[in-house]
């Protein structure tokens, strides 16, 4: 009998068909149940409306699960080859993006494919991940250890943050630091240089303060204490918190969610979406959510450690940890822990480039653990 | 190759703890929903009702009241009036400054619709203007894109469709002020008004009902979603008086110009048919807001149209009390029936002499006669044989010298002196010359319109203690009043006597008798001086009263009932500074009995 996953073959000539039976579907069961919540959710934000976002969620969601198959069957050599290349090329977007946002067209974020909207800084942190696993994938441990070894991954880290903090879009911008410092971490970076860098920023804040738009220092005042401008900025997090609690632990049923329904709750499609759902479904639907996302990355980690090549296992964990970002900034930020820092709930939230590209690091995630047997010289 | 696999060791070690780390945090995320849905969910829960729904009060009708006859004498009027909601409107000033454009506002209305709004949450209805004709409405509909947050709102209004002729006790009602005892959620509701004087205020609690609830689900930006709840109130309870708003209305044009008070009971129950203190004041004005100037003009003015004189004015009976010490005198044994004195004119006490107002004496007179002409001499030697004790005792039996309570503000007590009285008041002892002047009603006795109402009737519907009510007395309740321990051949003799005042020639009050088919009034003039008669007056005689100033002029007075047969109705009339009690409140008493007599319910249609 033919078993796909007890293959040992260690030669690369793996058929898609093979490829196909690899793909775990517990894995994918997953991401699907989750993006179904989110349809649902979307379909409950417009009072009981395909339109206008749950129908363009699912149809963002089937384009973005090809996108996942596709990258899951791709030859993982690749991936390590075009490294480099990759990031540069979503380097050079972001630098054009930049440019044509300080050349009149108004602060952008995003290139207009027509059909969708592409944000590079989202797929930079693809790429962020990908070189740093690359680069990392061939330098020893020593020079892991030693300044010189992560001088060049921390220029490659900053330079796209500093782009994308000019956006300005300063939650992205954070979030792409963070993955690189979990890197970092998990590369062997010794703690106390960790300890030096977060001295030094504790040292910074005040000068960094300087150069935040007051719109982020109001969000970060307002993190610190909502009730300053319960009208006003602290208004989303106290009416979040209110939809929150007042779901109790089975919640106000499907479209019943006052908060919600009667706009007490902002941005219930985008960044809100989890407040709605736990409005409506309470804890049990939230805690859902929450070991959903936990299975995934789980599941991620369980890949990476089977993957054989360091690459993989980097890229994995990697882009797990970025999708963990997404997930545990998100809600923390509705749950009051957290700014409000204008991060979408992946899968679930409406938005093009984020289902975009969390299906990518999906897919290849799916490829690492595909090619967990393939070897990786290092080339 | 060693460092390679300490390379993935590290990696593998590293990305465990990370692992740890995640998990951790997830769970913290899950002890935090933990915290807001289940430990605080009912405090967010109580957030989120409040953010969805707005409780409005619903304003009962307040009750009708009715006089004796079913007439309404206040109800409740359609009223447009203008509101603005503010949460409805995008900047409530905007919307403000259009409406001044359609509608001007004094500095005071913006002031205090801008201190509602403050007070009130934003989805309350804060009231700009009342009392809106139907142009007025229609302007502001024809602008109301540029009116967002207006409302117009047909709400009641308060109307008393006698005006001035009632507010005396009546009274009115008001807006609530910071005043109020705030122990119902209804005085809180903006442009809600409640009753300050009068029976408005005496039976408040019942006109007032009892305030219903709507409970509206609201959005985010106010606007009604559907209604959750509707709990109507109970209307206020609907009064009727005993007043008849004819004979009130009648009573009171008959004043005209003059000021003064006057009453008129039913004499077996004390219902109360009339009720007049002129001049008055239109409550309608009250109710709608008084302006300062209207408000200054009525406390400025020397009549004092916001005294309530039949209850608040105190004035020397005069002779309206001589029956009292006719009474007393015979109850005493001191005179009787058939007791004559002599009237010379004057009488000497001590080295004091006192008049009788007619200089030339009246001669021989016995009781009735006396009070027929009014004969001071006759009750200067009766209070002297009496004393002031068993005059003080039987005025109090009669009703005067204490409050007696009919549900309205500021009644006052009289006084009804005595030995003790003066000791107490003035340290000194009790003066004969004192009791003397008591005798014809003058000196410390001061008495109220409704006192002597009272008094009247008591004296001639047999000695019954009835007292004054506005409300209708039961045949029960009529069961209940007592009968005086007075003899009624004495009461006869009075009645007798006030008979004689109006219908023998030489009765101080002959030119205003009346006979509407056999039916006749008696009464009692009286007319007291207003200031101090100097000696040198005394001496010169007194001036002719219309060379007097108004202030100075006597109070002119009369009490009376009809019919003399079978008396149902009493009456008490003051004309403050009016002259003479038979040339002024003679006249007016008599019309107002006749009117009640006319009126009557029980008599045969007279064709």
């Amino acid at each position: 009998m033919y078993k796909p996953y007890e293959t040992t073959f260690r030669n690369q000539n793996m058929t898609i068909r093979e490829k196909l039976f690899n793909i775990s579907f517990s894995y994918v069961l997953f991401i699907v149940m989750l993006a179904t919540i989110g349809v649902i959710m979307l379909y409950s934000a417009a009072n009981g409306n395909w339109s206008p976002w749950a129908i363009n969620h699912l149809i963002r969601f089937g384009i973005g699960f090809a996108a996942m198959i596709i990258l899951a069957l791709i030859d993982i050599k690749i991936l390590l080859r075009y490294a480099y290349v990759f990031y540069f090329a979503t380097l050079i977007l972001l630098i054009v993006v930049e440019v044509a946002g300080h050349t009149g067209m108004g602060a952008t974020r995003w290139i207009n494919l027509g059909f969708i909207k592409l944000q590079p800084s989202e797929f930079m942190k693809i790429a962020m991940v990908l070189v740093l696993a690359r680069y990392f994938h061939t330098s020893s441990l020593q020079s892991i250890e030693s300044v010189r070894g992560i001088l060049p991954p921390l220029l490659m880290a900053l330079f796209p943050a500093a782009l994308i903090i000019l956006q300005p879009d300063l939650g992205t911008a954070l979030m792409l630091l963070f993955t690189t410092g979990a890197i970092f971490f998990v590369v062997g970076v010794q703690i106390w240089k960790f300890v030096a860098v977060f001295v030094g920023g504790v040292i910074m804040i005040p000068f960094a303060w300087h150069f935040l738009h007051d719109y982020q220092q109001n969000r970060v005042l307002t993190f610190l204490n909502p009730e300053r401008d319960p009208l006003g900025a602290g208004y989303h997090i106290i009416q979040s918190k209110i939809a929150l609690g007042s779901g109790g632990v089975f919640g106000k049923g499907f479209l019943n969610g006052s908060q919600s329904h009667l706009n007490f709750l902002p941005e219930k499609h985008t960044d809100f979406i989890f407040t709605m759902l736990s409005e409506e479904f309470g804890m049990i639907g939230a805690i859902c959510v929450v070991v959903l996302n936990m299975l995934i990355l789980a599941y991620s980690y369980s890949f990476a450690l089977r993957s054989t090549s360091y690459f993989g296992k980097l890229l994995a964990i990697g882009l797990a940890t970025n999708y963990f970002m997404y997930v545990f900034i998100n809600i923390a930020m509705v749950l009051g822990l957290l700014p409000v820092v204008g991060i979408p709930l992946p899968l679930i939230s409406y938005g093009g480039t984020v289902m975009l590209s969390v299906m990518a690091s999906f897919g290849i995630i799916l490829c690492v653990h595909i090619n967990r047997n393939v070897p990786l010289g290092k080339d | 190759m060693n460092r390679d696999n300490d390379k993935g060791k590290v990696l593998i070690r590293r990305s465990l703890i990370m692992a740890l780390i995640k998990f951790l945090l997830l769970l913290a995320i899950i002890a935090r929903l933990y915290y807001l849905q289940v430990y605080q969910a009912d405090r967010y829960k109580t957030l989120a009702d409040e953010n969805r729904i707005s409780t409005r009060l619903l304003v009962p009708p307040r009750g009708i009241i009715y006089d004796r006859n079913g007439m309404v004498i206040a109800s409740n009027q359609q009223n447009f009036q203008a509101l603005i909601v503010a949460e409805q409107a995008p900047n409530v000033q905007e919307t403000l400054d259009a409406f001044k454009k359609i509608m001007p506002l004094s500095e005071a209305e913006e002031e205090k619709v801008k201190k509602d709004l403050k007070r009130n949450r934003s989805f309350v209805p804060i009231k700009i203007k009342d009392n809106l004709t139907w142009e007025e409405v229609s302007k502001i509909q024809l602008n109301a894109p540029d009116l967002p947050g207006i409302v117009i709102d047909e709400g009641l209004s308060r109307y008393y469709p006698y005006g001035a002729s009632m507010a005396h006790f009546l009274g009115y009602v008001s807006s609530v002020s910071d005043k109020d005892v705030k122990d119902d959620p209804l005085l809180e509701v903006p442009g809600f008004k409640i009753g300050k004087s009068g029976i408005e205020k005496y039976f408040e609690k019942d006109l007032r009902g009892e305030s219903g609830n709507l409970k509206l689900e609201v959005n985010a930006y106010g606007r009604i979603m559907k209604e959750i709840e509707r709990v109507d109130g109970t209307p206020g309870r609907d009064v009727q008086l005993t007043i008849d708003a004819r004979l009130q209305q009648k009573a009171f044009d008959l004043f005209g110009e003059e000021s003064g008070a006057a009453v008129l009971l039913d004499v077996h129950t004390g219902e109360i048919l009339a009720f007049v203190s002129a001049p008055s004041f239109d409550p309608n004005m009250m109710t709608q807001g008084l302006s300062q100037e209207d408000w200054n003009a009525l406390l400025k003015n020397e009549r004092n149209p916001l005294t309530n004189k039949a209850i608040s004015g105190q004035y020397s009976p005069g002779s309206t009390f001589k029956m009292i010490v006719a009474m007393a005198a015979l109850e005493a044994g001191v005179i009787k029936p058939e007791t004559k004195s002599y009237c010379a004119g004057k009488m000497s006490l001590g080295n004091h002499t006192f008049h009788c107002w007619k200089k030339q004496g009246h001669g021989h007179l016995n009781v009735v006669e006396a009070l027929q002409h009014s004969c001071d001499i006759f009750f200067y030697e009766t209070a002297q044989k009496l004393g002031i004790e068993k005059i003080a005792e039987m005025a109090r039996r009669f009703g005067l010298g204490s409050k007696i309570d009919i549900g309205l503000e500021n009644e006052k007590a009289g006084l009804i002196p005595d030995k003790e009285w003066k000791l107490r008041r003035f340290g000194e002892p009790w003066q004969q010359g004192e009791s003397l002047i008591s005798g014809i009603g003058q000196g410390y006795i001061l008495t109220t319109p409704l006192q002597l109402a009272t008094m009247t009737a008591r004296l001639v519907n047999g000695g019954y203690e009835v007292k004054p009510t506005f409300l209708k007395i039961s045949n029960g309740d009529k069961s209940k009043i007592k009968k005086m321990d007075v003899s009624q051949a004495n009461l006869e003799l009075m009645k007798e006597g006030m008979y004689a005042v109006v219908n023998k020639p030489g009765g101080t009050a002959f030119m205003s008798q009346f006979n509407y088919h056999g039916e006749k009034m008696g009464g009692k003039t009286g007319t007291t001086q207003v200031r101090r008669i100097t000696m040198k007056e005394r001496r010169e005689g007194i001036k002719k009263e219309s060379e007097l100033p108004w202030r100075l002029r006597n109070h002119a007075l009369f009490v009376g009932y009809a019919p003399h047969d079978n008396p149902k109705y009493a009456v008490a009339v003051l004309v403050e500074h009016g002259g003479g009690g038979s040339s002024v409140a003679a006249p007016l008493a008599g019309k107002i009995l006749k009117e009640a007599v006319m009126l009557d319910p029980t008599r045969e249609k007279v064709h």
